[in-house]
C-alpha cells in the first residue's frame, strides 16, 4: 500500500520527498524516467522524513533485522535499523560478502543476476524489513524476500521510497506486504 | 588525552578535540583499556531512540573503573577472514559489527560526537560500505550525504576522477552540483588500506573547492600507509589492524 492510503493523506512530509527527487529521463536507457533518490539526500529534512516514516510505522513492530539491497537499500536501511534498535544485513552482488553466503537467482530484463546474503545473518525466530529505495518488477525485492526465508526469518513487509502506481491497494509481494511512500516524480523539463 | 570522570559526577559532553593521526589504539582490537576524553555519554542512544537530529548535551556516568567500553567492543565485532578476497589476505569484515546492534549504534556515536555542531554540511560516502556508515552520521548532523560511486552509477552530469589499483585503475564519480564552494566535508568509508579510494574521493571534492575537514573510517590498516596518500586531509579511525 501507499502512505496516503495509510493515514498519511495530505501529510506534508510526502509532498517535500516527491518534490526532492529528481527524475533522468533515458537513463540508463532510452525510455526509462530514472527517479534519482540522490537529490532526496542532498536534503536532509527530506531525507529525515523518509526515515522518519518509515520508524515511526516499524518501531513497535518487534522488528530484528533490517535487510536492504545493495547498493541504494544501504543509504536507507541502516538509519531505519539503528533508530529501531534492529541489525542490518546487507543484501549484495555476488562475491562481495566474504564468509559463507547463501545466493538466489532472479530474472532480470535480460538474463538474470544473483543477490547474496551472508549465513551468520539471521538466528531463528527473527521478524525482518527489507528495505529499497524503488520497486518497480518486484525481482529484487522477491529475490530478498526468498534469502530471508530460506535462512528461517518471517519478512513482516517490504518498505521502499519509491514505487510503481500499480502496488497500489493491498498489493503483495509474494504474500508479503508492500509500503510505499510516494509514486514517481514526473519529469519536468525546467528543473534539468 | 584523559579525562578522570568521578562516577558520581555527570558533565555535560564536550566534542573531543581533535585526536593526531594514528592516535587510535593500536592494541584496540585486542581490548586493552582505553580512556577517552568525551566518550562516556550515552547521548547516541538516546539520538536513536527518540528519532531526533538534535542531541542532547548531558551524558550518564561511567563505569566504575572510568574505561570507555565502546571502542574495544566495535573491535571485537569486526570478523577477521583470512583469504579473502584472495590468499594472503586478511579480510575486516565489518558486517558482524552490523549485527551488533549496540556496537553499530556506538560506532555512528562517536562519528557523531566528533563532528556535530563543526559546520559540517557535507557527508561524503564512498561506494558501498560507506553508503552504510555515511547516511546515519549525516542525518544526525544535519548534513547532506553525498555518493561517490562507480562509474556509470550515478545518473545526470558527474565529475569523474581516476585512482590506481593494484593491477589498473578505476575511477570514482561525484554529481555535478551536489556540492558547492565553500562547503565542509568528512568523507566516510569503512576501512583505509592503501587509501587510494579516499584520495581520488578527496580530489573529486577539492576540485569543486569544498573543504575537507577529515577522513574518517571504522578500520586502518596502518602498514599500509594510506594516510600518507590524503595530503593535508587528516585522518580520523576507530579500530586500528596492525
Amino acid at each position: 500500500m501507499f502512505a496516503v492510503e495509510n493515514g498519511l493523506q495530505g501529510d506534508p512530509r510526502l509532498k517535500a520527498i516527491s518534490d526532492a527527487i529528481r527524475v533522468i529521463p533515458h537513463f540508463p536507457k532510452t525510455g526509462i524516467m530514472f527517479q534519482d533518490i540522490t537529490t532526496l539526500l542532498l536534503d536532509p529534512v527530506a531525507f529525515k522524513h523518509v526515515v522518519d516514516i518509515f520508524v515511526d510505522r516499524y518501531k513497535h513492530m518487534n522488528i530484528s533485522l533490517v535487510a536492504g539491497v545493495e547498493a541504494r537499500g544501504f543509504i536507507f536501511g541502516p538509519p531505519i535499523a539503528l533508530a529501531i534498535g534492529a541489525k542490518f544485513v546487507p543484501l549484495r552482488k555476488p562475491g562481495k560478502l566474504p564468509g559463507r553466503v547463501i545466493s538466489e537467482e532472479y530474472e532480470l530484463e535480460y538474463g538474470s543476476d544473483r543477490l547474496e546474503m551472508s549465513m551468520e545473518a539471521v538466528k531463528s525466530d527473527e521478524r525482518a524489513l527489507i528495505i529499497d529505495d524503488l520497486v518497480a518488477t518486484g525481482g529484487t525485492l522477491s529475490a530478498s524476500i526468498n534469502l530471508l526465508e530460506r535462512a528461517g526469518a518471517e519478512v513482516v513487509e517490504c518498505g521502499c521510497v519509491v514505487g510503481l502506481p500499480k502496488f497500489k491497494g493491498q498489493c503483495r509481494l509474494k504474500g508479503k506486504p508492500l509500503y510505499v511512500l510516494v509514486e514517481p516524480s514526473q519529469f519536468d523539463e525546467l528543473t534539468l | 588525552m584523559q579525562t578522570l570522570i568521578s562516577p558520581f559526577v555527570s558533565h555535560s559532553l564536550r566534542l573531543a578535540p581533535p585526536l593526531p593521526r594514528n592516535s587510535l589504539l593500536n592494541n584496540y582490537h585486542q581490548a586493552s583499556p582505553i580512556r577517552l576524553s568525551s566518550h562516556f555519554s550515552t547521548t547516541s542512544l538516546r539520538l536513536f531512540n527518540s528519532g531526533a537530529a538534535a542531541a542532547s548535551r548531558d551524558s550518564e556516568m561511567t563505569t566504575e573503573d572510568g574505561k570507555d567500553p565502546r571502542i574495544a567492543k566495535i573491535a571485537s565485532s569486526i570478523r577477521v577472514i583470512p583469504d579473502f578476497p584472495k590468499p594472503g589476505i586478511m579480510f575486516q569484515d565489518i558486517t558482524t559489527l552490523l549485527l551488533d546492534t549496540e556496537a553499530f549504534k556506538d560506532t555512528i556515536a562517536l562519528f557523531v560526537e566528533r563532528y556535530q555542531g563543526r559546520g559540517i554540511s557535507v557527508v561524503a560516502g564512498v561506494e558501498a560500505r560507506g553508503f552504510i556508515f555515511g547516511p546515519p552520521i549525516a542525518l544526525a548532523i544535519g548534513a547532506k550525504f553525498v555518493p561517490m560511486r562507480k562509474p556509470k552509477k550515478l545518473p545526470g552530469k558527474v565529475i569523474s576522477e581516476e585512482y590506481s589499483l593494484e593491477y589498473g585503475t578505476d575511477k570514482m564519480e561525484m554529481h555535478v552540483g551536489a556540492v558547492e564552494p565553500g562547503e565542509r566535508a568528512i568523507i566516510i568509508d569503512d576501512l583505509i588500506a592503501t587509501g587510494g579510494t579516499l584520495a581520488a574521493a578527496i580530489r573529486l571534492l577539492e576540485r569543486v573547492g569544498v573543504k575537507i575537514v577529515e577522513c574518517a573510517c571504522v578500520i586502518e590498516l596502518p602498514e599500509l600507509k594510506g594516510k600518507e596518500k590524503l595530503g593535508d586531509a587528516p585522518l580520523f579511525v576507530l579500530v586500528s589492524s596492525a
